[in-house]
């Protein structure tokens, strides 16, 4: 603490390297995107389309669950190995989830019988 | 902002305003401990009164109105206004020195943690003045509270809600802290015991206080604006309260337990003058615990009607968080076995603790059973298993934990003999208190009633156990007195006053300097400071860095002005319901004053201040004398 | 200190919001803080499917026929997009652009205002066209105090987003204000995740009955 962080400057090669590195990064940002509206897109019209209750379900759960995890592990970087601390964020994270999950599984099961 | 120089004695207005201003964890630390006496010593009234109340049968002492606001008070400001806050107080005295960090990670929000804390409390207890405390138990279950006419639940719902965000948000500050802030050379597994258990409970606080908070909203939204989430007729179900209540409930115990725990872990080794027995089953049987926890809550709800399988569901989950809560025992006595005991006043407490938590326990296991418990529920049997555990766990950690960390929190010592005076009559009150109250839960006396019939065989254990109470209202009160008296005695400034510490907060010369350690220590192993004294450093611990400039936090009167700004905004949402003109106003008045804070805050920078190596080292010569703490 | 060290695109570290203690804290924060979030949302998720079409005797409103899954898509693409969006002032602060940064976040917001607008549109279509209001049945309590717990993260999202953009619009990027930028953007993608969770279970499994 109280030591102001190191500056350095990096060379032409490194920077350019960076650079690129980074905007080959966002276009994947941007396609995972383009695969969330999909999932989005399939979610919806699964329902309008008229199945069958019990095959949209578990389908529409699975498409929101795998949403839901490339927004963590992409957009929110918990996939990213070098960032500050990560795998105790990650154990943190999924605690919540496996406890979220038990909360399902109570309140759809011991709340009216 | 807080200036180098020492030996400056202080007015009374500076000092109250360092310590309204103060994101000092020291400071903080004795705040909380002190909030968390004051409420156990009310608490602790309450309890009285009622044992007073038990004392003979058909008394008339209390009405059954204030009798129920009684059950009701003592078990919420014991468990939420008193363990909690006595128990933060160690945490911010002890983890950061325990972890060579200058302080938590956000001292802002620290500070800000305590005040709504303080502030919640407060509200709750303005309500025996007030129309009326809470009267629906700890538990205020939706098919009693949501009829409770008065305000009494509406002083619950609000003033734990604040004295709830102030918990968790501690629980965040704690647990970044620990991850984040570790001197070099601490790894995971060289933490000292009472630092993982700080962080295991917080993260449990982390989980289980928001189930409360949705609790406490839907309580609150359905008795103030006309919301239907535990009303059947609407449409709602009771049932849903004690889901949540109890979500929330049983890891509360265990966030009040574990920090026990670790205290014992830091005590048991440094007077049985021996290593830790089995450090990694230890962190491993907390994290089992930790996590158990959240899957044992509907053994509170056994007899509600569940079915067969969900109460055989949580009844072997409930048995089984007797195994690593079993291996952390077996881990005390042979850290114990072997060792060189010597009996100081903690360590009466840890010898104490075992055999009573153990007993509290077994009855837990019991209550376990199902079908059993159908016949425990909300007998005295219950009460006597929770107070075995809350009072012979928690509150003997506690006691033990204050005569152990006395020295470094302010700078003196107890006094041994009365401290020896102090846990005996303590000790065998609480027993007597307790104890008997088995037998009287196994003989069918239901709790939580104001009286009882003659002639049921109820009297003499009745009588016994409120003699028992009176005197564990002597031992507390001789406990302060021994503070008191510490007041007047000498300033040891010493490091390790107890000759063996074992972990960083011994490495480090009493009063504790504003910055703590003038360099980051280097941990090169479990019991730090114990390898250091092995090694023949006599002077203190071997350092990561060179002396240099030192970043401070500035204080801030913010988060006290935000507290008052909840305070405020609860009065007008307690008085909603009366239709009155101003309670809309009030609680915007209120909230501005909270976002008025939070704006000034965001938009004005604080970047706290340096302390200059030259003032450092004129601080430690003043302290220390020459040479200064090495 | 760090508020006045100048950097250029050149030096500009490449985690920039994790290079100093304060910015790896808030990092580590906001991810805890958004852990406790997930289980509060969770208890409202938890108590909403289990009191979902449930009210008083006679009550005859469904989430089938009173959800509409039109305006639940758009309310997607919105927050969806906005998502996207803060992940593209993010790579701009990556490359120590702070007029990228301030120009995306404030799109993010305004899109994020646009979804308010039709959730707040559809509230008051229910209260006051349908007689769907908060007392009206256990179903309504649970269905508005789930929606409008996400409203007001949204709420609060757009005030820290905003307060952002007006605190830094002239001072810039420095490794003082990337932490606070960074940990806004995250705590906004986790709203979109709780978003996917609500128009997964509310709005597409409402419809199904």
């Amino acid at each position: 603490m109280g030591h102001d962080t190191h500056v350095q400057e990096k060379s032409v090669a490194q920077y350019e390297y960076d650079r690129r590195k980074n905007a080959v990064e966002m276009r994947k940002q941007v396609v995972n995107f383009a695969i969330m509206i999909l999932f989005t897109f399939i979610a919806f019209a699964v329902v309008i389309a008229d199945f069958s209750p019990y095959f949209i379900k578990p389908i529409i759960l699975l498409l929101a669950g795998v949403q839901v995890v490339l927004q963590l592990y992409s957009f929110m970087h918990m996939g990213e190995k070098k960032a500050a601390h990560i795998g105790i964020i990650n154990t943190f994270v999924w605690m919540g989830a496996v406890i979220a999950f038990t909360f399902f599984l109570a309140f759809l099961t011991i709340i009216w019988w | 902002m807080s200036s180098v120089a020492i030996g400056n004695k202080k007015g009374f207005g500076a000092t109250l305003w360092d310590y309204l201003t103060t994101v000092d964890h020291k400071k903080l630390g004795n705040m909380y401990f002190f909030a968390g006496l004051l409420f156990f010593a009310i608490a602790g009234f309450e309890a009285l009164l009622m044992r007073i109340q038990l004392m003979v049968p058909n008394n008339d002492f209390v009405s059954a109105g204030l009798f129920n606001e009684l059950l009701t008070m003592h078990g919420t400001t014991m468990l939420f206004l008193a363990a909690t806050p006595l128990l933060f107080g160690f945490m911010n005295a002890v983890v950061p020195l325990q972890i060579g960090a200058r302080d938590v990670a956000f001292p802002f929000l620290n500070s800000l943690g305590f005040w709504l804390f303080f502030l919640g409390a407060v509200f709750l207890h303005l309500s025996f003045f007030m129309g009326g405390a809470p009267d629906a138990g700890w538990t205020s279950y939706a098919s009693l509270s949501l009829y409770s006419p008065g305000h009494g639940i509406d002083f619950y719902v609000l003033g734990l809600q604040i004295s709830g965000a102030g918990t968790l948000i501690s629980g965040i500050n704690f647990i970044v802290t620990i991850i984040t802030m570790r001197a070099p050379g601490m790894t995971f597994m060289r933490m000292p015991l009472f630092t993982w258990t700080s962080l295991l409970s917080s993260a449990l606080i982390l989980f289980a206080f928001p189930p409360l908070t949705v609790g406490l909203f839907f309580m609150l939204v359905d008795r103030m604006f006309g919301a239907n989430f535990f009303d059947h007729t609407m449409g709602g179900n009771t049932i849903i309260w004690e889901h949540l209540f109890w979500i929330f409930g049983h890891p509360e115990v265990y966030i009040l337990v574990l920090p026990a725990f670790g205290l014992f872990s830091e005590i048991i080794p440094v007077f049985a003058r021996k290593r830790l027995f089995g450090y990694s089953s230890m962190v491993f049987a907390t994290i089992l615990i930790g996590f158990l926890g959240f899957m044992v809550w509907a053994h509170h709800m056994f007899t509600t009607g569940l079915g067969p399988t969900a109460n055989a569901i949580f009844a072997v989950a409930t048995m089984a968080i007797g195994v690593p809560t079993g291996m952390k025992v077996f881990n005390w006595i042979l850290t114990i076995w072997g060792g060189s005991v010597k009996v100081t006043v903690p360590m009466i407490y840890a010898l104490g603790f075992i055999p009573s938590f153990v007993a509290g326990g077994v009855t837990g296991v019991m209550q376990a059973t199902a079908p059993l418990d159908y016949q425990l529920h909300d007998s005295y049997f219950i009460v006597a298993h929770f107070h075995y555990v809350i009072v012979g766990g928690i509150v003997t950690a506690i006691f033990g934990a204050t005569h152990f960390y006395w020295p470094i929190m302010f700078n003196r010592a107890l006094n041994e003999k009365l401290g020896f005076v102090v846990f005996w009559i303590f000790f065998i009150g609480f027993h007597l208190t307790f104890f008997i109250q088995h037998f009287l839960g196994l003989m069918g006396m239901p709790r939580r009633v104001f009286t009882y019939q003659a002639d049921q065989g109820w009297d003499l254990f009745n009588f016994i156990s409120s003699i028992g109470a009176i005197m564990m209202g002597i031992g507390v009160l001789l406990l302060v007195i021994n503070m008191l008296l510490s007041i007047k005695s000498k300033p040891l400034n010493t490091r390790d006053y107890w000759k063996d510490g074992r972990s960083l907060e011994w490495a480090i010369q009493t009063p504790v300097p504003f910055y703590n350690f003038k360099q980051t220590p280097l941990v090169r192993g479990y019991d730090p400071y114990w390898i250091e004294k092995q090694e023949g450093n006599k002077e203190g611990m071997t350092y990561a860095e060179p002396l240099g400039d030192i970043h401070m936090p500035n204080g801030s009167i913010l988060p006290l002005i935000m507290s008052i700004g909840m305070f405020i905004a609860a009065f007008g949402a307690l008085h909603h319901p009366d239709d009155v003109s101003w309670s809309v106003p009030v609680i915007i008045i209120g909230l501005g004053i909270t976002v008025a804070c939070m704006l000034t805050r965001s938009f004005k920078d604080d970047l706290g201040f340096h302390v200059h190596k030259e003032e450092v080292i004129a601080m430690e010569e003043s302290l220390y004398g020459k040479g200064g703490n090495k | 200190m760090d508020l006045n060290t100048k950097f250029t695109p050149q030096s500009w570290p490449d985690h920039a919001e994790q290079a100093t203690m304060e910015g790896k804290n808030k990092f580590v924060g906001i991810w805890i803080f958004i852990c406790s979030d997930i289980v509060l949302f969770a208890s409202v998720f938890a108590t909403y499917l289990s009191l979902k079409d449930k009210g008083p005797a006679g009550m005859d409103i469904t989430a089938a026929e009173l959800l509409g899954l039109p305006l639940a898509f758009v309310m997607t693409m919105l927050l969806l997009t906005s998502s996207l969006t803060s992940v593209y002032a993010m790579y701009h602060m990556k490359n120590y652009n702070a007029k990228g940064v301030i120009i995306w976040m404030a799109i993010t917001v305004l899109l994020g205002l646009g979804f308010l607008g039709l959730e707040i549109s559809e509230f008051y279509e229910y209260t006051v066209h349908e007689g769907f209001g908060f007392t009206h049945s256990a179903f309504s309590s649970s269905f508005y105090v789930l929606v409008g717990t996400h409203g007001l993260h949204v709420v609060i999202g757009l005030v820290w987003i905003t307060g952002l953009i007006i605190r830094n619009i002239k001072r810039g990027l420095n490794l003082y204000t990337a932490p606070k930028f960074f940990a806004a953007s995250i705590y906004w993608h986790f709203i979109d995740v709780v978003w996917v969770f609500i128009f997964t279970v509310v709005y597409l499994m409402g419809v199904l009955g």
